[in-house]
């Protein structure tokens, strides 16, 4: 056990710095001008200029400077110093303030997910073709082909403008109240998924070779159902719910966006609207890593979970 | 040791066959009721499903649309009067002007052309590259599959979005065409992975088959067998997984245009009127809701499409 | 050495099944998959079944137990009286209680049977605890008995274990083990060794016997494997579409045959005392259960087939000997030993 999360460890650290890599050659590499590059078609004032010279090392040139310049990127994100936005702020404190927030939506979004999405993907795997079943599949088939940005608006539109049931953004300081209808939102793709895995998963492992022996065992149905089926067939449907937990932190632009709620999302969305070069490196260098430790900590998980992986 | 299994046949070979009461004949007696093909039982399947006939429809609807944009409407989606701000349904514009007072309908028609051409050529290239990687895998399997499979591996594991909007920052002040491009690109570079496993996993049931050994006997070089005999195999499960990467292509595009690095006016996208019906929905819902309804059926079609066909095509999930 | 048709205890036979009928209905049509199947089993005793895939044999057993999936399959008719009550007439409840403490069932691929995720003394532990309510430390000793029992080596190291890291042979001790956990009047085996290698096969059979004898337990042989049932099993019942075509004694089944399929399954086996000798095999193949063909369901394949085969169901017969034949020419076949 060890010796896997070792190994996964290691193969995380070389991903890290290839995929760091890969970020900071796309973003300042082969650019006429860096510094435009990155504050795109705004205007750069003298002091931001001499500002981001120094900051990225800009006046060391060829693949020499490429690499030193790379590496002192890399220093300083592993530090923590994620450099300043063209607005002035320090990029550190800004994620520092929106973190909480998105690791809140998050958990709704998470936790709408598992209440509802496995629950009735439980439900609809043990009475297949029924009724339920049916209903299930075409309300997830619809959450799976309407994308976020037609979901997002018109969730907010119809619950929080029309008919006003939910408030139609979050400000500030968000509620968890106000955090309810964007979590719903986040949270809506990740349910149909998570509930069609787990029908399937569900359905599959109840008809596997060791229900059998279990029923033969002379065990109640519900320890069968609850125990043996459960049991297995909740693994890929964990080691997914561990993958998502990753993509909702970083995939929470749109929602985040569209709600107006500060989190870490809305920020990248603002960034990208700004053409705000440093601050959309920076976001997305420090989500590429918790992306990266979320997917180890899925592949803990399953091996956890999943005794026959353990001992590969 | 006494194995019957080898002496008869097993339960499954002959529920398939009809067996008549003559002695020794099982052959000819199977001949009645002929085993169906698999596309046959598809297709007659897929003739009875009403979803099939519907996001069919749907498709071809969306797809008249890009093509001959005028045979649905009249207006031309640039022509914006800033008096007509929010104005009501008059002169051909059926759902009446959006913020900039262009025809909310006009647009959301024009709109269909941008989708549907960065979601097909996506697919297609996206198509062209998992048929390569697919097959070299598959067919050749040891060191090419080992390392292919990682590459699969590591481009399934980048972030679809980040990815994206740190490619697409480099196209950022570049014009229309080049943009449009390099969506394209960048949406066929990060999606290809699934199709490509498919293909790999059908070529390698495929290769194990005993027609592929036979013409490996006959003397039938590596090309000819890949061509012949193990693409046909693989191409229904990839077309398939192509028609639902086709809607997912054309959410991602919406998508990236709608935060602002995909494409940009003067192209019309649903994406960018989404957003710019968004921000003014309190005023007036009808610019957003109508590129919204576009673009979630288009995507829905398309989705709903591949689902029935594969449904079709395999039995083991009814 | 019990005889055939051994004659009914005072208080019944242990189990008996009675002019079972069962059908699985399909999108495709009914397959009538148990055709009127009738077996007893005595305590103390070893019945093989043989036959071959949808022959019917392991869903006889399932029914016995019953496992079997509802739907598709539906008992029609019959009765499967066990010390004297009729498990079909039981409700879910009473069936449940029965299952494992009194009846036993082991499957073939102990791989798949076993489930995947917890080590196997927890699944040997289980029906103690849950079923006999034995406490966490009682169930544990006992389980290490009944590994001790089915011979795995070092069995308290390996109750944390998990199936896939044991081989196949061991995996199905830890099947039997699991069986054997409330002490089970009856034991059905399902093709215990057919995923096994040769020599392990030799060792569970020896296994099977062993504990049959020692515990006092009837055991069900299931099997498609005429030499597997050789040394072990007291009677044989044949089984052909759902049938039972021979029930004879397993000395006398092996001496003389009295029913085509069984002679053809018995020329089918490679024999090391004849030289020379081509092997036959039985032409044609099974029928289908969706269409089995009127009269003797084996008459497209058999050699002695004539026209009254065609037209009438063939009724048990009893020889001499007191075992019993669905052949129109049983005694013809019996006697007929020079082909």
């Amino acid at each position: 056990m060890l010796r896997f999360i070792l190994r996964r460890l290691l193969q995380m650290v070389l991903a890290f710095f290839g995929t760091t890599l890969i970020v900071y050659a796309l973003m300042f590499a082969g650019q006429g001008d860096p510094i435009q590059a990155l504050a795109g078609e705004r205007p750069v004032t003298a002091a931001q200029r001499a500002y981001l010279t120094e900051k990225y090392h800009l006046d060391a040139t060829g693949v020499g400077g490429f690499f030193y310049r790379y590496l002192n990127y890399l220093g300083g994100l592993l530090r923590g110093d994620l450099g300043q936005s063209l607005t002035g702020r320090q990029i550190g404190d800004i994620l520092a303030a929106a973190w909480p927030v998105t690791v809140k939506l998050a958990v709704i979004a998470m936790a709408v997910t598992i209440l509802v999405g496995v629950t009735a993907g439980v439900i609809a795997g043990i009475r297949r073709a029924g009724v339920f079943d049916h209903a299930t599949l075409v309300l997830t088939l619809l959450v799976l082909g309407i994308p976020t940005i037609v979901l997002a608006p018109l969730a907010q539109y119809f619950l929080g403008v029309r008919w006003p049931i939910f408030p139609p953004t979050a400000g500030a300081q968000p509620s968890l109240w106000a955090l309810l209808l964007p979590g719903i939102v986040l949270g809506s793709l990740s349910l149909a998924t998570a509930l069609r895995l787990t029908r399937t998963s569900v359905s599959e492992n109840l008809r596997a070779d060791y229900v059998r022996t279990a029923r033969s065992k002379g065990l109640v149905r519900r320890r069968i159902v609850g125990v043996h089926v459960l049991r297995n067939s909740l693994i890929p449907v964990v080691t997914f719910l561990g993958v998502e937990l990753g993509n909702l932190m970083s995939g929470a632009i749109i929602t985040e966006g569209v709600f107006n709620i500060p989190g870490v999302g809305f920020n990248l969305f603002r960034g990208i609207r700004t053409e705000d070069g440093p601050l959309v490196v920076g976001i997305v260098s420090v989500l590429v890593v918790v992306y990266l430790l979320s997917n180890l900590v899925v592949d803990v998980l399953y091996a956890v979970l999943d005794p026959r992986i353990r001992y590969e | 040791m006494s194995d019957f299994e080898t002496v008869a046949a097993t339960e499954d070979q002959s529920a398939r066959r009809g067996v008549s009461g003559e002695p020794g004949t099982p052959d000819r007696a199977g001949e009645p009721n002929r085993p169906r093909s698999l596309a046959g039982d598809a297709w007659r399947d897929l003739r009875r499903n009403p979803v099939f006939w519907l996001s069919l429809l749907l498709v071809v609807l969306v797809a008249a649309m890009a093509v001959a944009p005028g045979l649905f409407t009249a207006n031309d989606p640039r022509d914006c009067v800033l008096s007509r701000q929010h104005a009501g349904p008059s002169g051909g514009a059926i759902l009446g002007y959006d913020f900039q007072g262009c025809d909310t309908f006009a647009r959301a028609v024009y709109g269909a052309r941008a989708s549907l051409l960065v979601g097909a050529l996506s697919a297609l290239i996206t198509g062209v590259i998992a048929l390569v990687v697919g097959m070299l895998a598959g067919y050749f399997g040891g060191w090419v599959d080992a390392v292919l499979s990682r590459v699969i591996d590591i481009v399934l594991g980048i972030p679809l979005l980040l990815a994206a909007i740190v490619l697409l920052k480099r196209v950022s002040t570049s014009g229309e065409t080049v943009r449009l491009f390099a969506v394209i690109l960048v949406l066929a570079l990060l999606g290809w992975t699934t199709a490509a496993r498919v293909v790999r996993s059908s070529v390698i049931t495929a290769r194990e088959q005993d027609y592929v050994a036979a013409a490996r006997m006959l003397g039938a070089g590596n090309g000819r067998i890949m061509w012949r005999h193990i693409l046909p195999n693989a191409l229904a499960p990839a077309i398939v997984v192509l028609t639902i990467a086709l809607g997912s292509f054309i959410a991602a595009e919406a998508t990236l245009s709608f935060l602002g690095i995909g494409l940009k006016a003067p192209t019309i996208s649903w994406g960018i009127d989404i957003d710019a019906g968004r921000v003014h929905m309190r005023e007036s819902a009808t610019p957003l809701i109508v590129p919204s309804t576009f673009l979630a059926l288009t995507v829905l079609a398309f989705i709903m499409l591949g689902d029935a066909i594969r449904d079709a095509f395999d039995p083991k999930l009814r | 050495m019990p005889t055939p048709v051994s004659p009914t205890p005072p208080d019944g036979h242990l189990l008996e099944v009675r002019d079972l009928h069962v059908e699985f209905r399909t999108g495709e049509g009914v397959a009538r998959v148990i055709n009127g199947v009738s077996y007893h089993l005595d305590a103390g005793e070893t019945l093989a079944v043989l036959g071959e895939s949808g022959s019917g044999k392991s869903v006889t057993a399932q029914a016995i137990m019953g496992i079997l999936d509802t739907p598709p399959a539906h008992v029609r008719s019959g009765e499967i009286r066990y010390q004297g009550r009729d498990l079909l007439t039981l409700g879910e409840e009473e069936r449940r209680r029965i299952r494992g403490a009194e009846i036993a069932m082991i499957f073939q691929d102990a791989l798949s049977a076993l489930n995947p995720v917890f080590p196997v003394g927890w699944q040997i532990g289980e029906s103690l605890r849950q079923r006999a309510g034995l406490s966490r430390a009682d169930a544990r000793r006992r389980t290490v008995e009944l590994m001790d029992l089915v011979r795995i080596p070092a069995a308290a190291k390996r109750l944390g274990d998990y199936p896939h890291q044991f081989s196949g042979g061991m995996r199905q001790r830890v099947m039997i083990a699991m069986a054997l956990a409330l002490d089970p009047k009856v034991l059905i085996a399902d093709e215990p060794t057919t995923a096994l290698d040769v020599t392990v096969q030799a060792q569970i059979m020896d296994l099977l016997a062993d504990l049959r004898r020692d515990l006092g337990m009837a055991l069900i042989l299931i099997t498609h494997d005429l030499g597997v049932v050789a040394g072990v099993a007291d009677r044989i019942a044949v089984m052909y579409a759902g049938r039972i075509i021979e029930h004879a004694d397993v000395r006398a089944l092996y001496r003389a045959p009295a029913h085509p399929y069984t002679k053809g399954l018995l020329e089918s086996i490679p024999r090391l005392d004849v030289r020379g000798q081509a092997l036959s095999t039985i032409r044609g193949l099974p029928p289908n259960l969706m269409r089995i063909p009127p009269g003797c369901p084996f008459h497209p394949r058999c050699p002695y087939a004539r026209q009254v085969c065609v037209d009438e169901v063939p009724h048990d017969l009893v020889l001499g000997d007191g075992r019993t034949s669905a052949c129109h020419f049983a005694q013809e076949v019996h006697d007929d030993r020079a082909r």
